[in-house]
């Protein structure tokens, strides 16, 4: 059996990208954002190609709209399937939410109640999109502001039910549990506990901020201490899994973000051998 | 409530602010995190169309960009998966708003054709040397997938560059006659220039698939034997030198 990629990665953004093909970057893989490269051609185009070329490539979603009770866009999915034949990537991800309703698309992870009737629809979806792109997909736990009531199981129940029914995998943020935790007043560690450990395949750290009323998922801080303990605490029911730091917004010079991810691989092999 | 009722009350919030949406949605309990929504919403396509029309807001300056924005929010819903369409609707909206100013609208549809033209399609162009093979006789001349054509009015063009090149912009000024102007990726750079109306028939009629010939037989038919033919040849040679040649087929009989 071959084992699961598990290495360290980042979120390639437009300031580093001279300096990922410059030099080799002291990353195991990188993600790139699938739709900036659903483009016809062009400069973004060729950046991807040369950065595939030194690394292996995780294809992060934020468009397919899995939760949409309209389906899916038959559009997208044949645009990203041509993505993903051409980069090979290591995971292909998107969210737990949904942004397209009747033609409408909110361009925004928008929340959905975790309904049985939810979950028919985005167990459907997911797998009409694994059809599509002839490979398992990452399901991304969301960050959410609203907890929409009544609700027939918890999140990570959702989640769990997600991979039975589809066989998708899990792409874990430990900052989205967080935030969600602190905003709706559930305890994090029964949601760490409660996921599928073995469905988990890749890991996303990334920071917050404080709204007037909620954390809100900026992505434009470092990673905090009780994420970093978060991740401490999960790791050893995970296994070896691939991790990466996740910076969208107020994004800092490159040897900040490797010194996080350095923060991450001793975390983990802290985590490896009190396991072991 | 149905996934599909919520979703549509979620729309009717986002984009109508229906407090009677937000009242079946959860009222106060779900209030905050629709506001967050609600801003990342607008949030996101404004920073789109602020992104995507940079000298357009340096020419109206930003509080009349910033009420040309709520003005298109408010009216164009977003449809499509990718944020880059978005900001396709956005010329027409001023030139609605500034119907007196049509140098607005002119230097948005640069903005967009430029945008467009960085993420068009690659293709490689002929050069001088790849001509020699061809049949001038039958040849009809393939196009750069990133051209895009407009019509134009005004001086835009300089006001753009001057913009861009952070030097004081000429004054508007209305062309002597109607102009065009095209728009293209050169290698992996976007290029527009403004073309007088033969060049912008000529354009039109090779895209729709009029060979060279015919080209130069409807240009000689215009300007005269000796200028159609050095206009047509003038034409040819700026088009290989712009990169927007791809190829010269010869149709089969």
């Amino acid at each position: 059996m071959i084992a699961p990629f598990a290495g360290f990665g980042l979120g390639l953004r437009k300031p580093h990208y001279a300096e990922f093909l410059e030099a080799r970057v002291a990353v195991d893989f990188v993600e790139v954002i699938s739709e900036n490269f659903m483009v016809e051609g062009g400069r973004p185009r060729r950046i991807l190609r040369e950065v595939r070329n030194c690394y292996p490539v995780a294809l992060h979603g934020v468009s397919m709209s899995l939760g949409s009770a309209d389906g899916l866009d038959g559009a997208y999915l044949a645009r990203l399937r041509a993505l993903v034949d051409e980069v090979e990537p290591l995971f292909v991800s998107d969210h737990l939410s949904w942004s397209r309703i009747d033609g409408f698309n909110s361009h925004d992870l928008l929340p959905l109640p975790y309904t049985n009737e939810a979950l028919d629809v985005v167990a459907d979806n997911i797998a009409r999109a694994q059809d599509a792109l002839g490979r398992e997909m990452l399901i991304e736990n969301p960050s959410t502001y609203i907890d929409f009531a009544p609700a027939d199981m918890t999140e990570w129940a959702f989640l769990d039910a997600l991979c039975v029914r589809t066989g998708c995998g899990l792409l874990l943020d430990i900052n989205n549990v967080f935030v969600s935790a602190s905003n709706h007043g559930f305890d994090p560690l029964a949601y760490l506990d409660g996921i599928p450990h073995a469905r988990v395949r890749q890991i996303h750290l990334a920071g917050h901020s404080q709204g007037s009323e909620l954390l809100i998922d900026t992505h434009d801080q470092p990673v905090p201490d009780p994420v970093w303990k978060l991740y401490a605490h999960v790791l050893p029911r995970l296994g070896p899994v691939a991790t990466m730091i996740e910076r969208d917004d107020a994004i800092p010079p490159l040897h900040e973000l490797l010194a996080e991810l350095g923060i991450a691989r001793r975390i983990a092999v802290d985590g490896m051998r009190a396991a072991a | 409530m149905s996934l599909l009722d919520l979703q549509r009350d979620m729309r009717a919030w986002l984009t109508r602010e229906e407090e009677v949406a937000v009242d079946r949605l959860g009222g106060d309990d779900v209030a905050p995190g629709l506001r967050i929504h609600q801003n990342n919403f607008r949030a996101q396509l404004a920073a789109c169309l602020e992104e995507s029309f940079a000298r357009t807001r340096d020419w109206i300056g930003g509080e009349a960009f910033h009420q040309a924005v709520i003005t298109h929010v408010a009216c164009v819903q977003p449809s499509s998966w990718t944020l880059d369409a978005y900001p396709r609707d956005f010329p027409a909206t001023l030139a609605l708003l500034y119907p007196a100013d049509p140098e607005v609208a002119e230097l948005a549809w640069i903005d967009l054709a430029l945008g467009e033209a960085f993420v068009a399609p690659d293709a490689t162009a002929l050069s001088v040397a790849d001509l020699g093979g061809i049949d001038w006789d039958r040849a009809v001349l393939g196009f750069t997938p990133s051209l895009d054509l407009a019509d134009l009015t005004t001086n835009a063009p300089a006001i753009w560059s001057a913009l861009a090149e952070d030097r004081e912009p000429p004054a508007v000024a209305y062309l002597p006659e109607a102009g065009a102007i095209l728009a293209w990726r050169e290698g992996e750079t976007p290029n527009f220039r403004a073309i007088d109306q033969i060049e912008h028939h000529a354009l039109l009629a090779a895209r729709a698939g009029m060979s060279f010939a015919g080209l130069c037989e409807a240009l000689v038919e215009a300007l005269g034997e000796q200028a159609g033919i050095a206009r047509a040849g003038e034409m040819l040679g700026q088009w290989l030198a712009d990169g927007l040649i791809v190829s010269g087929s010869t149709p089969e009989r």
